[in-house]
């Protein structure tokens, strides 16, 4: 196979672009992965040496950010149980029964909580979470994550639910099996892939975020990671980068275990398939 | 066993009859076909049978016990989805005993059960296979060994062979006939093939639009079809129509159509009435009733249009003049010379005549 001058010029040209935009992207992973072993790390890309694990020591010795970690675990486990249980029965309501408007319902709710869960609502969230005297409490987060969450999961679900044949039940029903345990020994097991999905995608938000938590608690023995992250800055708010990376390190490691672990298990697989 | 009444059996969907004002008896041990074309209304009734749909009017019996409203787990019914429905994430040992589990057998019963049925069905080495791991024809085979693990009232299948090939939907149909003669299993069985339903039925309810036409045993379907419909829909090829003009004349009838073919009918009180109000009547004849012909009398005329080669037989067809065609199904062994002008005949007791409505009127030998 001969190549033009002009063919082999524009393959040069394309590769070089690529890696350009590759390097944009990896550079900072590179650094997230190198900077918590380096004793003297800074904003620059460096490969550490010596390699060591002191700044997760001192890392650790922080109660503040151990206990962050502990209550992010909290109020993610909290909502994503609340998400997956209530978002797949809802879900499989709304899919199955012959409820009139039923379609009106979802989308309704999901255009609701689009406004509802947004910064815009903060003020309103409060105000509410403060005359339940839930202010200061995981049982706030954990509501307001679940209300916000809550329609999204349920319209992947329902979605979900809806490209599963009513046959499996139906048989089921047939076969001798109550309406229960139709839905129990048949379609729960079917539609569990679905409910993964929407519990990783409803962990990693409640993980990750920082507004609800910094609004809703006061007390330092509650706040969640995203908010115990900040007493790795200095008074002055300088960031001491050693510390900063090695517990973002630490921060992330349940997201992507998580991750990991689903895509072994299960597989990231829509077969409900999302139709939009 | 039991068997199943229809009580004036209404389904609507919105202001749509799926099924409008059926009734008939099923007898305990007949298996019964009910066949028509796509969206005639043959899944809503099974599925009212099941348990699975609820009528909108009428009432529905298995054995004494009115089962309208109930549930179906109350019913003692099997069914055989048109998709399988097996449970994915089971085994076929699990898919096969689901049944009994629900019921509360224990697992050794189960195993036990489970292997009974599928050896009888040649899947007993499949066991501990998911349904995503076995052949089409192999799910349709667990699926009836669901059907068959538990003894129920009432077998249900809906169109159970018309996802597999053609091969083995011959080989599935055999068996199931076998199956229901050894068993003398109540069944009702949903298809829109008429030779399907003509090989495994004690008798047809033939459906259209909702409607339940004729119902009746395969034989009297094919010989002396209640409506055009019906005639058209069942046999392979179907029965020929022509629209005809009737005239009673010397107490004898005579039907006319355009290109001089008369046939003369030993006169019937029914006709005399029927064709004084509307003499535009339609005549039937069967392709294997249709011979090529030199004769005068009950002959169609038209031009050769396709002459098809089917191995024990061949199907001739003619065009007349008016479009219409006409099939006839002759014996490859009579030798006959086709040339482009064919005449077909038929004897007068082989036809069939449907008045202006398309509903058949009685001939004097019926
Ligand atoms: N759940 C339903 N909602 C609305 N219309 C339906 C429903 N089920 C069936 N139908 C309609 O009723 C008619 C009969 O359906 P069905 O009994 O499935 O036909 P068949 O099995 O004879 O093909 C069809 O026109 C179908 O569109
Ligand atoms: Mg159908």
């Amino acid at each position: 196979m001969t190549l033009s001058f002009q063919q082999i010029l524009s393959r040069i040209s394309f590769s070089v672009l690529a890696a350009l935009i590759g390097i944009c992207f990896a550079l900072p992973l590179i650094w997230f992965l190198f900077a918590p072993f380096n004793a003297r790390a800074e904003l620059g890309l460096e490969i550490p040496s010596p390699f060591t694990l002191k700044n997760f020591f001192t890392v650790f010795e922080n109660t503040f950010a151990m206990r962050g970690l502990l209550n992010s675990f909290i109020q993610s486990i909290g909502g994503v149980v609340l998400v997956g249980f209530a978002a797949t029965l809802a879900a499989y309501a709304l899919s199955r029964s012959d409820i009139p408007g039923k379609k009106s319902i979802t989308y309704l709710l999901l255009l609701f909580s689009s406004v509802v869960s947004g910064s815009a609502a903060m003020v309103p969230i409060f105000l509410i979470v403060s005359k339940l005297g839930l202010i200061d409490t995981h049982v706030a987060v954990i509501l307001v994550f679940a209300g916000g969450l809550l329609p999204t999961a349920m319209f992947i679900l329902r979605d979900f639910i809806d490209g599963i044949p009513k046959s499996y039940e139906e048989s089921a029903m047939v076969a001798g099996a109550s309406s229960m345990q139709a839905f129990r020994d048949v379609a729960l097991p079917v539609i569990r892939p679905g409910i993964v999905v929407v519990v990783v995608w409803a962990f990693v938000n409640i993980w990750g975020s920082f507004l609800i938590p910094f609004i809703l608690l006061r007390s330092d023995e509650l706040m969640p990671a995203s908010v115990a992250i900040y007493s790795f800055y200095s008074e002055a708010g300088t960031p001491i980068v050693t510390l900063l990376a090695a517990y973002a390190l630490i921060y992330s490691f349940p997201v992507i275990s998580l991750y990991l672990f689903v895509n072994w298990k299960f597989g990231f697989r829509f077969f409900g398939g999302i139709k939009a | 066993m039991a068997s199943i009444s229809f009580q004036n059996v209404t389904k609507s969907f919105g202001d749509f009859n799926a099924v409008s004002n059926a009734s008939f008896e099923i007898n305990d041990g007949e298996f019964i076909c009910l066949l028509g074309p796509s969206g005639c209304g043959k899944t809503t009734s099974l599925r009212m049978i099941a348990g699975l749909e609820t009528p909108t009017s009428g009432r529905i019996y298995i054995g004494d016990k009115d089962v309208t409203g109930l549930h179906p787990r109350d019913r003692k019914i099997s069914m055989v989805f048109q998709d399988y429905a097996l449970y994915p994430h089971m085994n076929i040992s699990q898919n096969i005993s689901y049944p009994l589990k629900v019921r509360g057998e224990n697992e050794a019963t189960r195993g036990e059960r489970a292997q009974e049925v599928a050896d009888v069905l040649k899947i007993g080495h499949l066991l501990d296979r998911l349904p995503a791991q076995i052949s089409g024809g192999q799910q349709q085979r667990t699926s009836l060994a669901r059907a068959l693990v538990n003894p129920s009232q009432v077998y249900l299948f809906d169109e159970p062979l018309s996802n597999l090939d053609a091969k083995l939907r011959l080989e599935a149909r055999g068996f199931l006939h076998h199956l229901q003669h050894s068993m003398g299993m109540t069944s009702v069985y949903v298809t829109h093939d008429q030779a399907e339903a003509m090989a495994l039925a004690t008798r047809v309810a033939v459906m259209d639009q909702g409607r339940i036409v004729q119902f009746a045993t395969p034989m009297e379907i094919y010989r002396k079809p209640a409506t055009t419909f019906v005639a058209n829909f069942v046999g392979n090829p179907p029965m020929n129509l022509l629209p005809v003009e009737a005239m009673v004349e010397d107490n004898s009838l005579k039907v006319k159509a355009d290109g001089l073919e008369v046939v003369a009918l030993p006169m019937h009180k029914s006709f005399a009435e029927a064709v004084a109000i509307n003499p535009n009547i339609t005549l039937g004849v069967r392709p294997e009733h249709l011979r090529a012909t030199a004769e005068e009398e009950n002959v169609v005329r038209g031009k050769l249009f396709a002459n098809e080669n089917m191995g024990a037989e061949k199907l001739v067809t003619i065009e007349r003049p008016d479009a219409a065609r006409f099939t006839a199904r002759i014996f490859t062994d009579d030798d006959i010379i086709l040339s482009e002008d064919v005449a077909l005949g038929f004897s007068s007791q082989h036809i069939s005549l449907f008045d202006a409505d398309g509903n058949r009127l009685a001939l004097d030998n019926e």
